[in-house]
């Protein structure tokens, strides 16, 4: 952390005037953020007369629930009128385990990576990280047959092996960039007390790594609970994801929309991963006193 | 270079180092048969006969002519390069510049963190929704000025065949700045203090300490950020779909919208492989040269 | 560790049910579809309360999304990996795609018991049959000719119907443009672009010329002048719309009818749920008529192919659920519920509003006049890459200033390029 207060040779004025322009471009890019949100919660809020008549972008005259309570109860995924709330936990059992097998893959491989390096370390790191590549509609089709002959076919460990294996390219690349700043130095010098390669993973590498593994959870969770192609392609019917649901809610092909609802159901689904922003901001925080300490 | 250059046990250090190649190769097995695998599966499906489901019949390089005479294809490519560059550098640029305002000790920098990560948290199939109204020239903004009284305001990219593929870079700023303003902010927090110190009783200003300092060293979150962010770009999917659908008419094209359509919509499994190698030969042509530079610089560095 | 766990109870789990399935032989179907929210669900959920009260189990699947894609995406990624649903919301010239890679089932046995060669339309058995067997069963006709009005914007230029000729719809729209009024009521998705598009076809060309430029694709028709007049009949029309009509979803378009912003819509009689959604009456508050043509009926059938399944249990499924969705139990329930009319004669339509009696009739009427013919826009006429050829080009000239000799010559070239 570098900041004005601490690092600047300026005289007061010339700082308080800083300080002004600095939370003035922070508060219009958080307009620019917040925006569309505002809509969304405006919209879910009305009722679809009021959004019929036409103006979408307005606030809602009178303020009515009804569409959350439609969203998480009532609103029919396909036959079952049973709301989103079903599928949450089905959301739940796929990101969970596939979020802490791929960020701690990705730790220890970015750790191999750097802090034991071996011949063509580099080079192993280069192909691994190609895999961000691809687009998921290209491996759909040889991912089923695979899945097919596994046994693992619409079921919720497939989703979990095909999350984990597309998202290991990215945790391996946060923790790798983020390793090979940290001083060969700490290592070496446990590797002089007699500390072999998982003690000093565990008791030197992983405490200083929180705010890498924030971001390592940010980014899979996201994506994982997000994930719609392989979600619908992989788990069917009743082990669907929340996204797979929510899909369902809001596309329609020739019926009637029901956007208070659709926003509604968005913003559910948004929900776990706003949450997980929320208390992984925390960690930020005390990433910086690790860092601290270390530095 | 940790155990290598310890000369008191030389046995040790290559058992361990072995231990770090037995570490790797899982995640190494994986990723030569899933991506590098699926990536041959795809290419010989380019020189198939394939349509509905995949053939094995040879058809030589038929797929590629015909990917090539398609109109279509060429605006696909062409939007690739413009929203791709302009996406990568503008998310670059805001995240970077959040990532340092709200590294000065913030009032309040938890909740405008969370401001700023959260478009990521939403699913596009909705959140696309929403932009569709705001760009809309009669619902949206524009509509909005003309009631506060500023007639003259005109905002009608997204309706418009030479523009509409900008608004799909505004709304994806808007989506994925967040989390590269999360990487910096990660590693800005990781920067060493003392240096910092040492050059500010050097008597370097602010400004100076950030662009000849802290950014330098920051260098391999750049690296993290632009593949996550090329990824992003290259397989921007929902996005598009969500917002424009590839409109007006097939102006917004991209080509990842392009190998669904040929690949499941219109059976055309050949084409739609033969548009993906081109798409993964893109993307190569890019990141394969950084990362050349960027491994090789990492190594004299280490 | 967990993973391995998970994995071997999953397995277990699996071997268990399958027993159970063994030990009963239930019919059991696994039904893949779209119809995921309002009005289609709720149709959907009646055919599961019947399949249900017949003794079968209902596996649901639904996949929504772009009109069937993501579910036709999901359809096979199941059966590569070989695990394919018994039941497949499918359309049009797909089945006969299917049926071709010999993934469908045949259900003749059921037609023969049930007599569906007397009661379904010829044309309509041609798309459920592959080589003479049944492998699909419809369940309802949608029609995509119709115009949508409001009554009171028409009134206030002196009219009290919609235009029966191309003519009298161009002088009419002139008419309310001139009045301030936006004739058209559009959402410039490509889809909408070419369901205008193929009325236009039909009623500028007359049935004879649909068949053969837009179902056969002949060259010549294809390349005639009729087909020139057409894109200028598209280009007129693009003046009759508002600025903002890129990307607006059909919906959108029709409230703007109902809401009096726009005189007329072009589309499918699915608009008459919105309409009716928001308590209008037929007739009253808006006119449902058919886009001019002689005779001619543009359909759009929805339709359940069966795929090959193992086991007694899923055979029996099969079976059962066809015979329940031909029935007319079934038939009423449905298109009540969906907007659309039976796809079999002999239901009654006493529960039906004005606008599905006019379909029915006009149906009749269409069969005999020879105009009864498959929607190229909704999937009905030709095989996805030859039909995205055509709407590519459409949509290429409605958002565009390309003349209409150039959109002749490249829808030539586009279907040329996709025939291969």
């Amino acid at each position: 952390m570098a900041d004005i207060q601490t690092y600047s040779h300026d005289a007061g004025w010339k700082h308080t005037v800083l300080r002004g322009l600095l939370y003035l471009i922070l508060i219009l890019f958080a307009a620019y953020y917040l925006f569309p949100l505002i809509v969304m919660i405006s919209t879910s809020l009305k009722s679809l007369d009021e959004i019929r008549e036409g103006s979408l972008i307005s606030l809602p005259r009178v303020v009515t629930f009804d569409a959350w309570n439609y969203a998480w109860n009532e609103a029919c995924v396909g036959v079952e009128c049973t709301g989103i709330k079903i599928y949450f936990w089905n959301s739940v059992k796929m990101a969970i385990p596939a979020v802490l097998i791929s960020t701690f893959l990705g730790a220890i491989n970015g750790y191999a990576l750097t802090k034991w390096r071996f011949k063509g370390a580099n080079i192993v790191f280069a192909l691994l990280l190609f895999g961000c590549f691809i687009p998921f509609q290209v491996v759909l089709l040889p991912m089923s047959q695979v899945l097919g002959k596994l046994g693992l076919a619409s079921s919720t460990p497939g989703l979990v092996l095909v999350h984990v294996v597309y998202g290991l390219c990215f945790t391996t690349l946060f923790f790798r960039n983020y390793y090979v700043s940290i001083p060969d130095e700490l290592v070496k010098a446990a590797t002089i007390d007699g500390a072999g390669f998982f003690t000093i993973f565990w008791r030197i590498i992983l405490p200083i790594s929180t705010p890498i593994i924030v971001v390592s959870v940010i980014w899979q969770f996201t994506q994982i609970w997000n994930d719609f192609l392989f979600g619908a392609s992989f788990a069917s019917g009743a082990n669907a994801p929340m996204t797979v649901a929510l899909n369902n809610i809001v596309n329609t092909t020739t019926g009637v929309k029901q956007y208070n609802v659709d926003m509604a159901a968005a913003l559910l689904t948004g929900l776990p991963t706003l949450l997980v922003y929320v208390l992984a901001g925390k960690y930020f925080v005390r990433g910086l006193t690790a860092g601290s300490v270390k530095g | 270079m940790g155990a290598s250059q310890s000369t008191e046990s030389n046995l040790t250090a290559s058992i361990q180092r072995h231990l770090s190649k037995i570490v790797v190769a899982p995640s190494f097995a994986a990723s030569l048969f899933f991506v590098y695998g699926f990536i041959l599966w795809t290419g010989y499906m380019a020189f198939s006969k394939s349509r509905m489901l995949p053939v094995w019949d040879w058809a030589g390089l038929r797929q590629y002519e015909r990917l090539w005479q398609m109109e279509r294809w060429h605006v696909a490519i062409e939007n690739l390069l413009i929203f791709g560059g302009l996406f990568i550098v503008t998310c670059l640029i805001i995240g970077c510049l959040l990532a340092v305002l709200l590294d000065q000790r913030i009032r309040a920098e938890g909740a405008l963190r969370t401001i700023f990560l959260y478009p990521m948290a939403l699913s596009f199939i909705v959140t696309g929704t929403v932009w569709k109204w705001l760009l809309n020239p009669g619902l949206g903004l524009e509509s909005m000025m003309h009631d506060l009284g500023w007639t003259s305001f005109k905002f009608d990219w997204l309706v418009n065949s030479d523009m509409a593929i900008y608004t799909v870079v505004i709304a994806a700023v808007w989506q994925a700045s967040g989390f590269v303003m999360a990487m910096f902010l990660a590693a800005l927090r990781g920067v060493d203090q003392d240096i910092i110190r040492a050059a500010y009783m050097d008597g370097a200003s602010l400004p100076r300490i950030y662009f000849g300092i802290i950014i330098p060293s920051i260098r391999p979150v750049f690296l993290s950020a632009i593949v996550v962010l090329a990824h992003l770009a290259v397989k921007s999917f929902d996005l598009v779909i969500a917002l424009t659908g590839g409109g007006p008419g097939y102006s917004s094209d991209l080509p990842a919208t392009f190998m669904y359509t040929m690949a499941f919509q219109r059976n055309q499994l050949g084409v739609g492989a033969a548009s993906a190698m081109m798409m993964l030969a893109t993307v190569m042509a890019i990141i394969v040269p950084y990362l050349y530079s960027e491994l090789r610089g990492g190594k004299k560095n280490g | 560790m967990y993973l391995r766990k998970t994995i071997l109870a999953t397995g277990v789990a699996f071997s268990a049910l399958a027993t159970a399935n063994f030990a009963h032989a239930e019919p059991t179907a696994e039904v893949l579809h779209w119809w995921t929210s309002g009005g289609e669900a709720k149709a959907v959920a009646s055919l599961k309360e019947d399949f249900e009260a017949n003794g079968g189990t209902w596996v649901d699947s639904p996949v929504a999304g772009g009109a069937g894609d993501a579910a036709m995406t999901v359809l096979r990624s199941r059966v590569l990996s070989g695990d394919a649903p018994a039941a497949v919301q499918l359309k049009g010239p797909a089945i006969q795609e299917w049926a071709e890679q010999g993934a469908l089932a045949d259900l003749n046995d059921v037609a023969a018991a049930e007599g569906w060669d007397d009661v379904i339309p010829a044309a309509i058995q041609d798309v459920m049959k592959y080589e003479g067997d049944y492998v699909a069963v419809p369940v309802n006709v949608h029609r995509v000719d119709w115009i949508w009005a409001n009554p009171t914007l028409l009134a206030k230029v002196g009219a009290d119907s919609a235009p029966t000729t191309w003519d009298e719809f161009n002088a009419l729209a002139d008419k309310l443009q001139a009045a301030g009024i936006t004739p058209v009521a559009h959402g410039g998705q490509p889809w909408q672009d070419a369901t205008v598009f193929e009325t236009v076809v039909l009623g500028l060309g007359g049935p004879e010329f649909f068949q053969s430029a837009l179902v056969d694709l002949d060259e010549d028709a294809l390349n005639s002048d009729t087909m020139k007049a057409v894109f200028d009949q598209m280009r007129k029309i693009r003046g009759y719309v508002d600025a903002d009509f890129p990307g607006r979803d059909w919906n959108l378009a029709t409230a703007m009818v109902m809401n009096g912003e726009a005189a007329m819509q072009i589309m499918g009689d699915w608009a008459k749920g919105e309409f009716l959604a928001a308590g209008k009456v037929p007739g009253k508050d808006f006119i449902c008529a058919a886009t001019p043509s002689e005779n001619g009926y543009l359909f759009n059938v929805d339709s359940f192919a069966m795929f090959n399944v193992s086991g007694d249990d899923k055979v029996a499924g099969q079976k059962l659920l066809a015979e329940l969705i031909v029935g007319e139990k079934f038939q009423e329930t449905f298109n009540l519920l969906k907007g659309s009319i039976p796809a079999r004669s002999g239901v009654s339509l006493d529960k039906f509003d004005d606008c599905a009696k006019k379909s029915e009739a006009d149906l009749q009427a269409a069969q005999e006049a020879g105009g009864f013919l498959p929607s190229m826009a909704h999937g009905m006429a030709l095989r996805g890459h030859l039909a995205g050829a055509i709407v590519d080009v459409v949509t290429a000239h409605f958002n565009s200033d390309m003349s209409s000799d150039e959109a002749v010559s490249r829808l030539v070239e586009a279907v040329e390029l996709a025939k291969d």
